[in-house]
């Protein structure tokens, strides 16, 4: 559709200068469009259409009439496609012959731009950069966002792998290499973390007994052996909330989450004593050893310290040492030992 | 050296030759590792050690490897965010070669501590153009052949026919000269704005 009054002329200035515009008549009515803005309004005969047939103008509040959008010239204006994929763009209105509209709407420029959403717009319409004016710098803006994003997603695997190596160094330094159990300095996390939180729990220390004779009489691998055996018996007999660790030779700290009841404690221990007593062999030779254990409870003391338990878990095992190998003690803090 | 330039090497070796062929020349190097990591810093002679060693391995002047690396890093599709980056430039080779002066500037605002030798591209008649290649200080590689590469890569991507000649060096300077044939000599590969 060919436009036959006085602007028409500067089209193809615009078309060059802002290739995403329309001219509008008097009513709204689009008489001329850009190359840009024909494209990406595809399968539509965009002159002859109003500008509020193809655009909802969502902010500043618009009537839908073209008065109410002349007195809107100059100002931002948000707008979307009425067409899918209902694109959001920017805008701004133009008069022709300055701003009027009292005295009868005359022609006016709306010029658009794809805003915030020009990565999607340029896939959705296949743009290329001559759908851009030579002076616009958004394939420039492109250019900046897929370089930036490639430089992160390269920073982003960095860190992932230096993420991994940490976890990787810590792990080991919180484990005991020879049974895969928590080390001292693991154990004195959580049970700063536990004390900190005011969660109760059970401690047990418990120490091997006859640990010596197998590792003196069959040797250190026959020891080693035993003590992995023992350790995966202590983590079969506990809680995933647990915490077994090694924290010497032949001694372990268990840590029982949660757990306030002193016969449950008796029942654990029990267990464990018994498990730990089955024979282990090493090569054809029978490995006897057995456990001797001293517990101690968080809700035995007013104010639980971890140094206080450690001690009083001591003495536990202590008495049941003394009592004959093979036993469990469980220290009581208001009339000693139970 | 930035550890881009190590990485491509690398991923040229490794894409190009196989894991094995770049485990074997990285090996020899006693680096304490096997792989570069692309946004770190490493010393700058060690650029010039890989690609010593890679040029033994390939028993292939060091000159031809950078052609080829240059080469590469445009056409080969697990670097395919370097040929679309260097696509923005323009939308002909024409273009792209008059945007060549601006590359170091592109490269910096995509990756702050990447330092590009210095393009400067000088039109000797409307076919014929001349490019500088100034290398950085302190660089141990002489990016004058990757460029070769890269320009001979990026004809073929916009479709354009190009005689590329290596004219000789200074202490700091590299002189390459472009013959464009034909601008629009084959199809070239379709480039889009918008990354799928």
């Amino acid at each position: 559709m060919k436009v036959r009054h006085e602007f028409c002329s500067i089209a193809p200035v615009l078309d060059r200068l802002c290739p995403m515009h329309a001219v509008l008549d008097r009513h709204g009515q689009v008489v001329h469009a850009g190359p840009t803005l024909v494209k990406v309004l595809p399968d539509q005969v965009v002159v002859g259409q109003t500008v509020f047939d193809l655009f909802k103008i969502r902010r500043p509040l618009c009537d839908g009439s073209m008065l109410a959008l002349l007195r809107l010239s100059g100002s931002k204006l948000h707008l979307s496609m009425r067409a899918p994929p209902h694109t959001d763009l920017k805008g701004v209105l133009v008069p022709l012959h300055g701003p009027q509209p009292e005295n009868g709407c005359g022609h006016a420029v709306l010029n658009l731009s794809l805003g915030i959403s020009v990565q999607e717009a340029v896939r959705d319409f296949s743009l290329t950069s001559g759908d851009f004016a030579v002076t616009d710098p958004t394939v420039e803006m492109l250019y900046l966002i897929e370089a930036k994003s490639a430089a992160m997603d390269a920073s982003r695997k960095l860190n992932q792998r230096l993420q991994g190596a940490k976890v990787a160094a810590e792990e080991q330094a919180f484990t005991d290499t020879l049974t895969g159990l928590k080390n001292r300095r693991a154990l004195d996390a959580i049970l700063a973390r536990l004390i900190a939180n005011e969660q109760d729990f059970a401690l047990l220390q418990i120490d091997l007994d006859y640990f010596k004779a197998v590792n003196d009489g069959l040797g250190h691998a026959a020891g080693d052996h035993v003590l992995q055996v023992v350790a995966a018996a202590m983590v079969d007999e506990t809680r995933k909330v647990d915490t077994v660790a090694r924290t010497g030779g032949d001694e372990f700290v268990i840590i029982l989450t949660g757990v306030t009841d002193a016969a449950k404690v008796g029942d654990i221990a029990a267990r464990l004593i018994a498990r730990i007593k089955r024979p282990v062999t090493f090569q054809g030779q029978p490995c006897q050893i057995s456990a001797s254990i001293g517990a101690a409870l968080t809700c035995d003391y007013d104010v639980p310290l971890v140094s206080r338990l450690i001690e009083d878990a001591d003495h536990a095992l202590y008495a049941a040492k003394h009592r004959g190998r093979g036993r469990y003690v469980v220290f009581n803090p208001r009339d000693g030992l139970d | 050296m930035h550890g881009l330039v190590n990485r491509a090497i690398e991923r040229f070796v490794r894409d190009t030759y196989g894991r094995d062929t770049w485990l074997g020349i990285i090996g020899k190097l006693d680096l304490g590792f096997s792989e570069f990591e692309a946004m770190l810093i490493y010393e700058p002679q060690v650029t010039a050690q890989v690609l010593h060693a890679t040029s033994d391995a390939l028993q292939r002047p060091v000159d031809e490897v950078l052609e080829d690396i240059g080469t590469y890093l445009v056409s080969h599709p697990n670097t395919a965010a370097v040929r679309r980056l260097l696509r923005f430039s323009g939308e002909t080779f024409e273009d792209f070669l008059h945007s060549l002066d601006d590359l170091p500037d592109r490269a910096r605002l995509a990756v702050s501590d990447l330092t590009v030798p210095g393009l400067e591209l000088a039109d000797q008649s409307a076919n014929v153009f001349c490019l500088n290649v100034y290398n950085p200080d302190g660089a141990t590689v002489r990016f004058g052949p990757v460029v070769l590469g890269l320009l001979r890569a990026m004809a073929d991507d916009y479709g354009a026919l190009v005689f590329l000649e290596y004219l000789g060096r200074t202490d700091t300077c590299e002189r390459l000269r472009i013959h464009l044939l034909a601008s629009a000599h084959g199809k070239g590969r379709a480039f889009v704005l918008g990354a799928s």
